[in-house]
């Protein structure tokens, strides 16, 4: 009987994916739940990670019908040290391990069911929340600058790739390579034909056939191609993922008292959308946080978004802060920078005109790109001054967010303008 | 053996060519011992592709649900986590025979695999009545071919969710959706195919007509006639009833409850086989190694590998350790089987008193006739030996809920030995570990409500999940159900109801 072998190791990689893609299917309202609980949890920077997700047992049991506990009910046990027939035992506890308990009649436990959601899942579904074009999720969820790199030589390739100095160095090998034992023999021959001269009288039988067999074997290595298909050689080029060097991200957040943790927290995802658009584009990003009511002052993340203050809105005192950090330490010919502000959009009367005209002249000139959203349902002041910035600059949006659907729309300039 | 045997190769490290020497010997061994085998196949998988196999029952091909990704997702959090080992092998009853190696294991590893799966597993899938009977391993693998191809059809043309519920709803009733004593015919992809459309079409026309005979007011006089049930006898597979005469079930539907109530079937023998077959599979693999280290083709090296995670298999801990959770199915089957080669080799005068037939006889004769014609049941029943059970140092105990203390019936002694066999024996009973559920009537003259009997034995009640099963049960007849339990006395208690629901859909 012989047996087969057969590896399968190299076969199809996941085959339960879609298993598994009909499991997060059915479970996508709590898992959508769980990505926004962890949306609210995470910070900016560990957007892209994997999530672990718990769905509750009793969504994810798959009922059968079974015994239940009670009854009267006979068992056999192993390792038996100390009973004798009609010796009677109080119950142990219940759940406890051991005689008298029972496992849970499917097997599984009460538990949470606990898995990992991929990054790409993660993103997938945090996108969907956001209603972002799925043109738009491809192009978040992958890096998309490329650039070729040299990578050594092949055999095929196009013309235009050909090397031509390694497609000759290869044929002069092979040529000594190949010619060598015509070579060899030819000086054999011709010492002997010179001996031969030496000693004979022309013509001769013998001379003149080695004179022959010397012709035959200079035509066979002069037959020899000079540049031959296989000592082609092109140069090989592979694509590697480019991000294009380094950004900043500045985020500018008013934590006065009328911004509450729900606005807080459509900042947060407006926030975290722009750094995954950054860290598509650009190699490494820093994120520098200020938050300002009367005062501006630089921030940790953490204390970005979950310190509570009081009191009234002075915008430009952030707007100050963050060109003189950006003199300090962004200077703008190395780095590209991005401005975001979220608002309520409630600014000191007498501030709004001079945020205005401070953005225009000293900050858009600096960035490549500054957006304000403003979360409420009426147009505050500082609205109706930034609007007035629309139309002599391309590199500032301002948008109004009710809910998170609109957070996308700040996004569709900046990808216009990649795209173009 | 003419000439000098030749070790086999050592070390951990395994290669194709010596896993084809590992097979050839321990089949030179199998062969000796007249051990009947389809077949086989070794397939080298990766950690991951056993997790999929895992996930959806080992079977290379099937079809898609949810579930079976939820599966595979416990299983790989606790193997990345390494709660768990992975089981060494998965092996399929299919003819050739398919067992899987995963590349992880040493050579040591791979051969036990080889020997239990490849050869134990093999001739026990082949030779016992109950997957003779039951499955075909010649046409599994086709069946499961056209079962995934049919269902992914079904969801491009009616949507995953609706093709998700009736899934969900199937193996919901799963368990109660097999013949227990009626053997069914084999699977055929040609015929199965050939007569599916058939079928489909007859089935409609029958259901239909059924449910035409809407009731008639001149009729009125006949109701008062003695009812009559529609049922002659009850039927204790739901699944089959419900596609025999669901009436609003689509052809597509009743198709798919067909697929999932076969594979339900052609599983059904593995779990009635249990101890045999885990304990046959493992005595295997330590006769047929043993057998090649006495012929020094086996360095002392792997042995005590092997022994090592041998003995880790047949462990079986104490009622009273933190370990415990039941009796081992591999302990127990190895342990007997052991024994019974014990009964044929070296009798004492107690087992010729309890086994007068088989005591002293030719061992390979008497396993061979064991393994053909019993199941875990009737196995236990009729072979575990006194000695045995002082061994395992065996007692039982009686749990009534209407005592407040545990009562040890029996124990390993001359007095309980009988008992004690017999309980284990009903313990293996799938018929008495599963509840007892049967359809018993539809009332097609009024709201076509189907009712469902839940024999009550020992007074052991269902479990809440049957609210959830009943649910999918109302979705899958269209009409309401009932379920009633009957106790040992005959009397009838509603335990549980679902009204007919609108359906948007007929």
């Amino acid at each position: 009987m012989t047996a087969r072998i057969i590896d399968r190791r190299f076969d199809s990689k996941n085959k339960s994916a879609a298993n598994r893609s009909r499991f997060l299917r059915r479970f996508r309202a709590q898992i959508r739940q769980a990505v926004a609980d962890a949306v609210a949890r995470r910070s900016i920077k560990e957007i892209d990670k994997d999530e672990r997700i718990g769905i509750p047992a009793k969504d994810i049991s798959e009922p059968q019908f079974a015994h239940g506990q009670g009854g009267r009910r006979m068992r056999v046990f192993p390792g038996n040290d100390r009973f004798a027939r009609g010796d009677h035992v109080q119950r142990p506890p219940e759940g406890a391990a051991g005689k008298g308990s029972s496992a849970s009649p499917d097997g599984e436990g009460t538990d949470d069911f606990s898995f990992t959601l991929s990054k790409d899942e993660f993103l997938d579904i945090f996108f969907d929340d956001l209603a972002l074009p799925d043109l738009v999720k491809k192009q978040l969820a992958r890096v998309q600058e490329y650039q070729r790199v040299r990578a050594g030589y092949t055999q095929t390739g196009v013309p235009t790739n050909l090397s031509i100095l390694r497609s000759m160095r290869g044929a002069a090998g092979r040529r000594i390579a190949v010619a060598g034992p015509y070579t060899a023999r030819i000086a054999e021959l011709e010492a002997k034909l010179a001996r031969m001269l030496d000693e004979r009288d022309e013509p001769d039988n013998d001379i003149d056939a080695l004179r022959k067999e010397i012709m035959r074997l200079r035509l066979r290595r002069d037959a020899i191609p000079f540049l031959d298909t296989f000592d082609l050689r092109y140069s090989n080029r592979v694509l590697v993922p480019q991000p294009s060097t380094q950004a900043v991200m500045v985020c500018i957040m008013d934590v006065s008292g009328s911004m509450d943790e729900q606005k807080k927290l459509i900042a947060k995802r407006f926030f975290m959308l722009l750094y995954i658009f950054l860290t598509r584009n650009y190699e490494s990003v820093d994120v520098v946080f200020i938050r300002h009511h009367t005062q501006a002052v630089e921030v940790d993340e953490d204390e970005f978004f979950h310190s509570r203050e009081t009191g009234g809105t002075v915008v430009s005192t952030a707007l100050h802060l963050m060109q003189q950090i950006i003199r300090e330490r962004y200077s703008s010919s190395l780095w590209n920078i991005y401005g975001a502000q979220a608002s309520d959009g409630d600014n000191w009367d007498n501030d709004s005109a001079p945020c205005r005209s401070y953005l225009g002249e000293k900050i858009l000139p600096l960035v490549q790109y500054f957006a304000y959203v403003e979360i409420a349902d009426e147009p505050q002041n500082l609205w109706q001054e930034y609007e007035k910035l629309i139309d002599g600059t391309d590199n500032f949006a301002l948008q109004r967010i009710r809910t998170l659907e609109d957070i996308y729309p700040v996004f569709r300039a900046l990808f216009q303008k990649r795209q173009a | 053996m003419s000439e000098p045997p030749s070790p086999l190769p050592q070390g951990s490290e395994w290669n194709e060519e010596a896993l084809r020497r590992y097979d050839e010997e321990i089949g030179r061994v199998a062969e000796a011992h007249g051990l009947d085998c389809y077949r086989h196949q070794l397939e080298i998988i990766t950690a991951e592709q056993m997790m999929d196999a895992y996930a959806s029952t080992g079977m290379p091909v099937f079809y898609h649900h949810w579930s079976f990704g939820k599966h595979f997702l416990a299983t790989e959090r606790n193997y990345r986590r390494g709660q768990m080992g992975l089981a060494y092998e998965i092996v399929i009853n299919s003819d050739p025979c398919i067992a899987y190696l995963m590349e992880e294991n040493t050579l040591t590893m791979q051969a036990i695999v080889i020997a239990h799966a490849a050869y134990g597993h093999n001739s026990f899938f082949k030779s016992n009545y109950l997957f003779r009977a039951w499955t075909s391993a010649d046409t599994i693998v086709d069946y499961l071919v056209f079962a995934r191809n049919y269902i992914a059809d079904c969801e491009e043309r009616h949507g995953h969710d609706e093709v998700e519920r009736l899934l969900d709803a199937c193996h919901a009733l799963m368990n109660v959706g097999v013949n227990r004593y009626k053997r069914p015919p084999r699977l055929s992809l040609a015929k199965e195919k050939e007569r599916q459309r058939e079928r489909a079409e007859y089935i409609q026309s029958h259901v239909n007509d059924l449910w035409r005979t809407l009731p008639r007011r001149e009729s009125a006089a006949a109701d008062e006639a003695p009812k009559k049930r529609f049922l002659d006898e009850p039927e204790e597979n739901l699944l089959y009833f419900i596609e025999k005469n669901a009436p609003l079930l689509e052809p597509w539907q009743r198709e798919i409850v067909r697929i999932v109530r076969k594979v339900g079937q052609y599983f059904y023998p593995q779990r009635q086989t249990q101890v045999m077959n885990e304990g046959w599979a493992t005595f295997w693999h330590y006769t047929l190694l043993n057998d090649l280290y006495d012929e020094h083709l086996l360095s002392d090296g792997f042995m005590l590998e092997f022994l090592q995670s041998h003995s880790n298999v047949i462990h079986q801990p104490a009622y009273n350790s933190n370990w415990f959770g039941g009796i081992n199915p591999y302990a127990l089957g190895f342990a007997m089987w052991r024994d019974l080669r014990r009964i044929c080799e070296e009798p004492t005068e107690e087992d010729r008193a309890w086994f007068p037939d088989i005591a002293g006889s030719e061992w390979h004769a008497v396993l061979d006739f064991a393994m053909r014609n019993f199941k875990d049941e009737s196995f236990v029943a009729q072979y575990l030996s006194p000695k045995l059970m002082r061994d395992m140092r065996l007692f039982c105990v009686e749990d009534d809920d209407l005592e407040p203390m545990l009562a040890v019936n029996a124990i390993h002694d001359d007095s309980g030995y009988r008992e004690l066999r017999e309980t284990l024996a009903e313990q293996y009973n799938l018929g008495n570990r599963e509840p007892d559920l049967q359809v018993w009537d539809v009332d097609f003259r009024g709201d076509r409500s189907l009712t469902i009997r839940y024999a009550l034995r020992d007074r052991r009640p269902l479990a809440a999940s049957m609210e959830a099963v009943m649910d999918h049960l109302a979705c899958l007849w269209g009409f309401s159900v009932r379920l009633e339990s009957v106790d040992a006395d005959g009397n009838v208690e509603l335990l549980c109801e679902r009204q007919h629901e609108k359906r948007q859909r007929a």
